[in-house]
């Protein structure tokens, strides 16, 4: 046990380090923008007419000392951390006095509620899929299978383009815009969910089917590769049933189906970005959308750092899991390299 | 083994490296359908981006001819964007930059796996120790992450930072690959014997290790090259786009921007998805139809 606890403690270290890096290039790439991105916005603040001169001053004044960009770098790079330890990812450029992390959290939910029954669903009937069209040719390998393959080297956003022209604007089946009516505000009641169910069914829909089609075309490789292998020919000449055969393949061929289940969940923020900027839903990519037009550098910042979390706990949980199950890594984890 | 003198070496390092070519090539001998029809639409589209332009006389994309989303016409064969644009116009060009910064990023990526892969499986100790380790740092940081960054980072983005910007964070899995191809090879006879023969470091590496490589190296950039435009149209889409010029993903942006889809113009969304589904789809089906080629394993199938 002591030997994985090594392992575990190397993995430990190699994700802190990638974590210090991705940390260091989120706090200083947007600081690299020529200028000082203050005066970006405050001079769009007005020329927009939005602001008297004199509130822009106080504006500019405020930023500058909320982000203490009048301190030197490693001043704010303290700063900056000291804040991420707190959980404060600081104001919003384009809607102060509102804090990022509000900003997050108000839209965060939405991308999940979208996101992760589609990663779930599209995974599930992926891999099922997958194994029928390997085991049983026929129709569903020749007539079912093509089309999802079709589907799956579709960029994502252009299935959900036309999926959202064809059943909302051609068709009005389904509504063209939003997360709930635009009429209504999010109330726990039944015209409300209504309303967010007929809003989801496209954007789901759109995802699912991209899903299931990259699974099933993954899950169909691995099944074939694994019916052809040595050991289930052993197997089959040594008479072991068949049942027990396709448990051995199966077992094969799932260790990277759920690895991809886990990363698919871990990097789920980044994965409907443009989904949901095509369905104009009020999510995180929308919410991203929105601030790289307002030139909203604390709120992108957060976001990519909410992105980089996820992938990062996935990839270490991931990595550690397979220490458990794949006897591979197991074996030379511990023994020789 | 018969004694190897430096003639032997040479001749055989270029009898390896035409058996190489020869392999490469023979793949027009074993044309399958699939090839056939992905290769066939690539050069349609090639030629459309890079040859359509000057055929047809129209070179500048930017040209306000029309009204806000005028409908297809015998003048404007796909209507006008939001701007009055020529979506025709703007189709050709916009192929055309997405199909450049393809290039470049797949270029670059392929360079940059070369050089990190070869050097990290060759030399191997610590050399490979740091650079593999480099590698997999890079492979956890989520490339949209460091897209969005360098991205907003750079205020003006011509076509060539896009493509360098892509370059720079798909790299990886081919520096990967290369390493693990290399270390098999670097152990191969013929290398011993070029080595023997006192050839240095670098020309080993080009004639005796990469030769064997190539085949790989085609496929990685057929992907790469997918991968490139298709992260260029996300983050056009995201508006981060190149500046002042027009990409499928540019073409995207403005139509969702200014809501071609809700208003049912057609022609404002459905000429850039279509073009970007085809590249993606066709890139593809030629890296499945030539790897079932030089694969004899995924052959019998």
């Amino acid at each position: 046990m002591t030997r994985f606890h090594s392992y575990l403690m190397n993995k430990i270290l190699w994700f802190a380090l990638a974590f210090c890096i991705a940390l260091t290039l989120n706090f200083l790439l947007p600081r690299l923008i020529p200028g000082n991105p203050v005066d970006v916005i405050v001079s769009e603040m007005t020329t927009g007419g939005a602001l008297s001169s004199e509130a822009a001053k106080g504006v500019y004044t405020a930023y500058i000392a909320e982000f203490g960009l009048d301190k030197p770098m490693h001043e704010q790079f303290l700063r900056y951390m000291g804040n991420l330890a707190r959980g404060d990812l600081g104001i919003s450029f384009a809607r102060s006095p509102a804090r990022v992390q509000t900003l997050i959290a108000q839209a965060l939910p939405w991308t999940i509620a979208l996101q992760l029954p589609a990663i779930l669903t599209g995974w599930t009937l992926g891999n099922l899929l997958g194994v029928l069209t390997a085991y049983r040719k026929g129709v569903l390998d020749r007539g079912v299978f093509p089309i999802f393959m079709f589907i799956s080297s579709m960029p994502y956003y252009c299935l959900a383009i036309i999926l959202l022209y064809l059943f909302a604007v051609h068709f009005t089946i389904f509504p063209v815009a939003g997360g709930y009516s635009f009429a209504m505000t999010p109330a726990p009641t039944w015209e409300f969910f209504r309303s967010a169910a007929e809003h989801y069914v496209l954007p789901f829909s759109s995802l699912v089917l991209i899903f299931i089609g990259g699974q099933s075309v993954g899950m169909r490789a691995m099944s074939i590769y694994e019916l052809d292998a040595d050991y289930v020919r052993y197997s089959r000449s040594l008479g072991v049933a068949d049942n027990r055969i396709i448990a051995y393949i199966f077992r094969n061929a799932m260790l990277p189906q759920i690895t991809g289940l886990a990363l698919a969940i871990g990097s789920m923020v980044s994965g409907a970005l443009i989904t949901e900027i095509v369905f104009s839903y009020p999510g995180i990519g929308s919410l991203l959308f929105g601030s790289i037009r307002q030139n909203d550098y604390p709120v992108i910042q957060g976001i990519t750092l909410l992105i980089m979390i996820g992938v990062l706990i996935a990839n270490f949980l991931v990595d550690i899991a397979y220490g458990f199950i794949d006897p591979r890594i197991r074996a030379r984890t511990i023994g020789e390299r | 083994m018969t004694v190897a003198t430096s003639e032997h070496a040479s001749f055989d390092s270029g009898s390896v490296f035409l058996t190489g070519l020869r392999k490469f090539f023979g793949i027009f001998g074993m044309i399958n359908r699939r090839l056939l029809f992905s290769g066939c639409m690539l050069v349609l589209v090639v030629g459309f981006g890079v040859l359509g332009p000057i055929i047809l006389g129209r070179d500048n994309p930017m040209k306000t001819v029309g009204g806000l989303y005028d409908p297809p016409s015998a003048t404007l064969w796909l209507g006008s964007d939001n701007f009055g644009r020529d979506v025709f116009t703007q189709l050709m060009h916009g192929t055309r930059t997405s199909l450049i910064i393809g290039v470049i990023a797949g270029l670059e990526a392929i360079l940059i796996g070369l050089l990190i892969g070869t050097m990290a499986g060759y030399l191997g100790g610590i050399v490979e120790e740091v650079l593999m380790a480099f590698t997999n740092v890079v492979i956890t940081i989520p490339s949209i992450v460091i897209l969005i960054l360098l991205s907003i980072a750079i205020s003006t983005r011509s076509i060539f930072a896009m493509g360098l910007i892509i370059g720079l964070t798909s790299w990886p899995w081919t520096a990967r690959a290369v390493r693990a191809q290399t270390s098999s090879l670097r152990t191969r006879e013929h290398v011993d014997i070029a080595r023997l023969s006192g050839a240095g470091t670098l020309s080993l590496i080009i004639w005796e290790i990469l030769p064997y490589m190539l085949s790989y190296v085609v496929m990685a950039f057929v992907l790469q090259l997918n991968t490139g435009i298709l992260q260029e149209a996300a983050l056009s889409m995201l508006g981060l786009g190149p500046s002042n010029t027009i990409s499928l993903g540019q073409m995207l942006h403005w139509a969702l921007l200014w809501e071609s889809v809700r208003t049912g113009a057609w022609w404002g969304f459905v000429p850039p998805a279509l073009f970007l589904t085809l590249i993606a789809f066709s890139l593809l089906l030629l890296q499945a139809s030539v790897d079932e080629i030089l694969n004899p394993r995924l052959r019998k199938r």
